[in-house]
């Protein structure tokens, strides 16, 4: 016990769950973000109340501001919410970014080559075609932690790089427009291959209510079906999952299959919406900004929306702040990592509380 | 194709070889005490940026070699403080120490994108440098290669000779075991941490200011994962990560030097080669269950809790 003396708390762990802390702990990771964030900025000289102002009123203060909000969210929501089903049954995809890549060019390549011929049904076939692009990607990590039981999280990161070096192969060399002054670009994409923006005045499109649509399906998925119970359960108890004779392989497939389709079919929308083409850099980095959505929405699909929602933001206010305030694009990074820190923190109390030493 | 190419080639796979060295070591030891730190990357940029930046300012590289390896620790602390002190999830905590300090490190560095600053002086051995093939080969590096191979020597002496070394592998192997006998589980876990945010920030210096004598946003381009594949890859014993980084820096190097010897592919397919060497190699250790068994520290990824 000489770790009690030395300190007045210890930790100790709850009889159970808290639900209060549970349902309290993101909100309360995003006030401590917040509050560091502006005692940052002070710090560097910027006006707090005109930083909250430029960061998140200013960008949402217009329709089409809160078009940006939405269109920046469906990435985020498509590829959080095929993670966190992989890291509820324990499955550690983090190459999001990357089957978001493979997604943006198999989807690319159908609306880049087969408009024409497709006519009306080349979106729905780039949808599709994403969707197993993407698939394809995390296959790779897949099979081999089922056969060779390599960790999934190297593979599925090594894999991001891969998928962007090739992207940009295809940009520079097969895929570069002709008529594009020999910038590093694919032709742009036809009104068939493009999604078209929701309202007037607004750049959101269909991907925003896909990612809903998915939203509700892997809530639906996540507690109704059998194979999602199988799943919860392989994450939580593993031992438990195999003597009750879950399959941890099927679970693997399941989770990084999913985690890959979603990310691809983000990566279609992101190409055929804002985009509008292939080109070298697709993504501020949707991918591993969706891990910290998948954690700040508690691996939960609602979670999950709102947290998008917040993470949106962020990216958003980034982009005003840098005009505004001068402030670099990467302030949104460390907005995020200071996010995710603070909820990890946050979720100890979940399972633990603090007792003085002399009470106890 | 002539010998002294061959010479040149090797030399430099040495020297990009190095970082991954620095950023391995660091791993291995925290993870011998049975702790998974996944933000190598995070510590690195961090590193990589704060060598550079107090390197260009006081113009003393060892002056901003010795901030690199302090701010590598005070993130390593970060990650130390959430996952040893407040038992989170190893793998969550070392993926936002990750993306943490992605961020940190372009924000720290915005104003040093594209200064200029000399390498890392290159030593010359009155006699031993100016030997044909072996010279250029062994004794023309900098002095962080050569302290590179000393830090491998001295782990591998730390663990297997000493009384420090038998505490950490036995941390890493049976914590509760280790803390009967009166060991402070979390004290020597914290120390390993501190030192492996240090390692990682030399290994991130060096990239700034041997590597690639610049500081651009990202630059560590995943080799802090790839440090991490090498800790596995090495079964988790100092020499073998030591060989492992030589034959990355090979893999890197001969990317370069590929369009040179006549090989025709374009040039991203040549890039990817590190990335796909790394699941290779891991597939190939990883294929014998048992190898994993035997090596991994036993207790790697868990936290521990006196009282539970």
């Amino acid at each position: 016990m000489r770790e009690a003396r030395r300190w007045p708390w210890r930790l100790e762990r709850r009889a159970r769950a808290s639900t209060v802390m549970s349902l309290s702990a993101s909100p309360l990771a995003a006030v401590a973000m917040l509050l560091t964030g502006f005692v940052a900025l002070s710090a560097l000289g910027t006006d707090p109340i005109k930083a909250f102002n430029v960061f998140f009123v200013e960008p949402v203060s217009s329709v089409y501001g809160v078009g940006e909000l939405l269109l920046k969210t469906t990435p985020l929501l498509l590829c959080a919410l095929g993670l966190a089903v992989g890291y509820r049954s324990n499955v550690w995809n983090i190459g999001a970014e990357g089957q978001f890549t493979l997604g943006a060019i198999a989807g690319g390549g159908v609306g880049l080559y087969c408009s024409q011929w497709l006519g009306s049904a080349c979106m729905p076939a780039m949808l599709v075609s994403g969707a197993l692009g993407g698939m394809a990607w995390a296959a790779i990590p897949a099979f081999l932690r089922v056969r060779f039981r390599t960790s999934e999280i190297f593979v599925s990161l090594m894999l991001v790089y891969i998928a962007q070096l090739l992207l940009s192969y295809l940009v520079h060399g097969p895929w570069r427009d002709p008529a594009g002054q020999n910038f590093p670009q694919s032709p742009p994409f036809s009104d068939h291959a493009t999604l078209a923006a929701l309202i007037d005045g607004a750049r959101v499109n269909a991907g925003f209510l896909i990612a809903l649509a998915l939203a509700a399906l892997s809530w639906w998925f996540g507690s109704m079906t059998a194979a999602g119970f199988r799943m919860r359960v392989g994450g939580l108890a593993p031992a438990a999952a195999a003597y009750a004779g879950i399959s941890e392989r099927r679970n693997v497939w399941l989770a990084m299959m999913i985690g890959g389709a979603t990310a691809g079919i983000a990566g279609v929308c992101e190409v055929a919406g804002p985009v509008g083409m292939l080109q070298p850099v697709i993504s501020p980095g949707y991918g591993f900004a969706a891990i910290i959505v998948a954690f700040v929405g508690r691996l939960h699909p609602v979670g999950i929306v709102l947290a998008s929602l917040l993470m949106s933001a962020l990216y958003l206010g980034g982009e005003s702040a840098q005009v505004e305030l001068q402030l670099p694009a990467s302030v949104t990074g460390l907005f995020q990592g200071t996010l995710l820190f603070f909820l990890l923190a946050a979720e100890l109390f979940i399972h633990f509380r603090l007792r003085s030493v002399a009470r106890a | 194709m002539n010998i002294d190419t061959w010479v040149t080639i090797a030399a430099s796979a040495v020297g990009a070889a190095t970082p991954l060295v620095y950023a391995a070591l660091g791993e291995l030891i925290v993870e011998r005490t049975g702790v998974l730190n996944l933000g190598v990357e995070g510590m690195m940029l961090v590193g990589a940026v704060t060598g550079f930046a107090v390197g260009v300012s006081s113009g003393s590289l060892a002056l901003g070699y010795l901030a690199a390896a302090v701010a590598g620790m005070l993130i390593a602390l970060l990650f130390g403080f959430l996952s040893l002190s407040l038992q989170t999830n190893q793998v969550a905590t070392g993926l936002a120490l990750t993306l943490f300090g992605v961020g940190l490190s372009a924000f720290a560095g915005r104003r040093f994108v594209g200064l200029p600053i000399s390498r890392v002086p290159l030593l010359h051995i009155p006699g031993l440098s100016d030997l044909p093939v072996i010279g250029p080969l062994l004794f023309r590096y900098d002095l962080l290669v050569y302290l590179s191979v000393g830090l491998c020597a001295l782990i591998a002496w730390v663990l297997r000779r000493t009384r420090l070394g038998l505490r950490i592998r036995a941390v890493g192997e049976q914590p509760a075991v280790a803390h009967a006998l009166g060991a402070s589980v979390n004290r020597i876990r914290y120390v390993a941490v501190l030192f492996g945010g240090a390692s990682s920030g030399v290994a991130g210096a060096y990239l700034s200011t041997a590597v690639t004598p610049m500081w651009t946003e990202g630059m560590s381009a995943g080799r802090g994962w790839i440090a991490l594949a090498l800790v596995v890859f090495g079964t988790w014993k100092p020499w073998r990560v030591l060989f492992g980084a030589y034959l990355f820096g090979t893999v890197t190097v001969l990317q370069l030097y590929a369009q040179g010897l006549g090989v025709h592919i374009p040039s991203e397919f040549l890039s990817m080669l590190p990335y796909l060497a790394t699941i290779v190699v891991l597939v190939l250790i990883c294929r014998d269950a048992r190898t994993i068994l035997l090596n991994q520290p036993a207790s790697l990824g868990r936290s521990f809790h006196p009282g539970s």
